[in-house]
């Protein structure tokens, strides 16, 4: 079994969402994410806020992040274990961020700590 | 302690208790807990060969004398002569407990040994948090459990067990060999040992609860007991104010949501009645406000506990009445529940949970994905959500539950989903 990072991407995190259409995006990812872990295959993950957030440029100068330049942001992400890659793409398909257009879901593996990767 | 004593509302369910019997039981985890507090929880074997004892003397003298006034009196003056005399001849008595003693030991001087109740509760307390000892595994503490805070015989553990008395007396050993070597000195328990156990006592209480709710074993008298055991317990951790924490709260919370169907959840013949078939009016009402009550002290915290998610699943089952809010709540309940903690069973009620919110089709493929072709409930969960949309599908998933299931309970209960469904 290996372990891969479903990497959520919003196109535009300045997006405001309505109430009723934020309880049901949270509903739906509840629920997405509980299908994982009923499959034993959940180990941990969390959405991340854009509220306090800074980008650390090379120069070490610091900017408002995580959109300054770019509107392309990470939302959130879920560390799952899957039977291959395979099975890790069919449950980032199931990742509710997917229903915004231009968002995305990456799906990395994790390399293994013994160094094969 | 007036109007706490829950062991009571369990006797209606039980077959008429015998006396003697329940007296020995309660009295053994006494003289067990009391004697260890005294003499050190390396005694623990000594301590219930002294128990034992004492009882067969009862039996010897009780038919011809008649029962004593105060039995439980009479079995602790008892207890303590037999501990005394034993403990006098023997090595353990002049290595360990004949210093503490002072010197001047005579047949006069017969050491007192406490039994009031405040020093009773107080050494079963320190006993509970003795066997959660960590390197004792987690089924030794159980039994370990059983035997010294319930007073429970092998045989009795073995059944609730579903397994035989060599299994039971292995772990029993195993278990003491640890709690010897360890060598605990608990003469008071301290705010830092109670915060490194308390999760495993809630553990062992916990496990012992569920062995007596969702055992498949047909002793009824020991189920209930289980379940009316781990309360006891879990109510003493209640009481007293260092271990009356959030968490405390929320697993007895879930204990009297869940203690309140166990009146409806049998047929006469033993046979399970599944929840949505439950005569509602044999649920107790005073048990679920109970937990209700117990829930909102669990609210307290700022941890959230699988204790806390359970219990709030367990809520939303005291009510009967089917809506989606209530569905949707459990489901929510059980993917945080899946989150913290994985369990197969917790995995197909979360399906059961999403076939009442999505319907039985999304259910089915839900199901499908969850690996657990082992297992005799995936099996009947999957023959259930395919009743309505393939009565073929229905029969051959519960005749594959039928055949992977291993006691008769079980059994019985898939046959009769069989004869149910139309042909």
């Amino acid at each position: 079994m290996d372990e891969f990072l479903l990497i959520m991407r919003h196109e535009d995190g300045t997006k405001i969402a309505s109430p009723e259409q934020m309880e049901t995006w949270m509903k739906q990812t509840m629920d997405w994410i509980g299908s994982i872990a009923a499959q034993n295959k959940f180990v941990g993950g969390t959405g991340l806020p854009f509220s306090e957030a800074r980008v650390v440029q090379s120069d070490k100068l610091v900017t408002d992040g995580p959109f300054g330049d770019i509107k392309e942001t990470i939302g959130g992400f879920m560390h799952v274990k899957a039977e291959s890659l395979d099975e890790a793409v069919a449950f980032a398909k199931g990742c509710p961020v997917l229903q915004g257009e231009g968002n995305t879901v990456e799906v990395r593996k994790i390399s293994k700590k013994d160094g094969t990767h | 302690m007036p109007g706490h004593d829950l062991s009571g509302q369990f006797f209606l369910i039980m077959k008429p208790p015998e006396l003697i019997p329940h007296l020995f039981r309660t009295e053994f985890q006494k003289i067990t807990a009391v004697l260890c507090n005294r003499f050190g929880f390396d005694i623990i074997e000594f301590a219930e060969d002294i128990a034992s004892e004492t009882f067969l003397a009862a039996q010897e003298s009780w038919p011809y004398k008649g029962l004593p006034e105060n039995p439980a009196a009479w079995l602790h003056t008892v207890a303590r002569h037999k501990a005394l005399n034993h403990l006098r001849r023997s090595k353990l008595f002049r290595d360990k407990v004949s210093p503490t003693l002072a010197a001047g030991f005579t047949e006069a001087v017969v050491p007192d040994i406490d039994w009031s109740p405040g020093n009773i509760r107080d050494s079963q307390l320190r006993m509970m948090f003795a066997i959660c000892e960590p390197s004792i595994p987690a089924d030794a503490q159980v039994a370990l459990a059983l035997r010294i805070l319930c007073g429970f015989g092998i045989e009795e553990i073995a059944a609730a067990f579903l397994t035989n008395k060599e299994t039971i007396n292995k772990r029993l050993s195993r278990g003491k060999g640890k709690l010897r070597q360890a060598n605990l000195q608990f003469d008071v328990l301290t705010i830092v040992e109670i915060n490194q156990r308390i999760e495993p006592v809630l553990t062992v209480l916990y496990l012992i609860f569920n062995e007596g709710y969702q055992s498949e074993s047909n002793d009824e008298v020991v189920r209930s007991s289980l379940c009316a055991e781990a309360m006891r317990l879990c109510y003493q951790l209640v009481e007293l104010e260092a271990t009356n924490l959030p968490i405390v709260h929320a697993l007895y919370s879930l204990m009297c949501f869940q203690a309140s169907r166990l009146g409806a959840r049998r047929s006469r013949e033993g046979e399970i009645i599944l929840y949505r078939d439950q005569d509602t009016s044999l649920w107790d009402r005073q048990l679920i406000s109970k937990g209700g009550y117990h829930l909102n002290l669990a609210a307290q915290g700022k941890h959230l506990s699988t204790y806390h998610l359970e219990a709030g699943i367990a809520f939303w089952h005291t009510i009967k009445e089917d809506s989606l809010n209530k569905w949707e709540n459990i489901l929510h309940l059980f993917n945080q529940l899946l989150q913290i903690r994985y369990s197969p069973v917790a995995a197909l009620n979360r399906s059961y949970a999403l076939s009442k919110v999505k319907g039985n089709q999304v259910a089915i493929l839900e199901t499908e994905k969850l690996g657990l072709k082992d297992n005799q409930y995936y099996h009947a969960l999957l023959g259930e959500l395919y009743k309505e949309i393939d009565p073929v599908k229905s029969r051959s998933y519960f005749e594959t539950a039928l055949e992977l299931a291993k006691t008769s309970t079980a059994k019985d209960t898939f046959r009769s989903h069989i004869e149910r469904l139309n042909p």
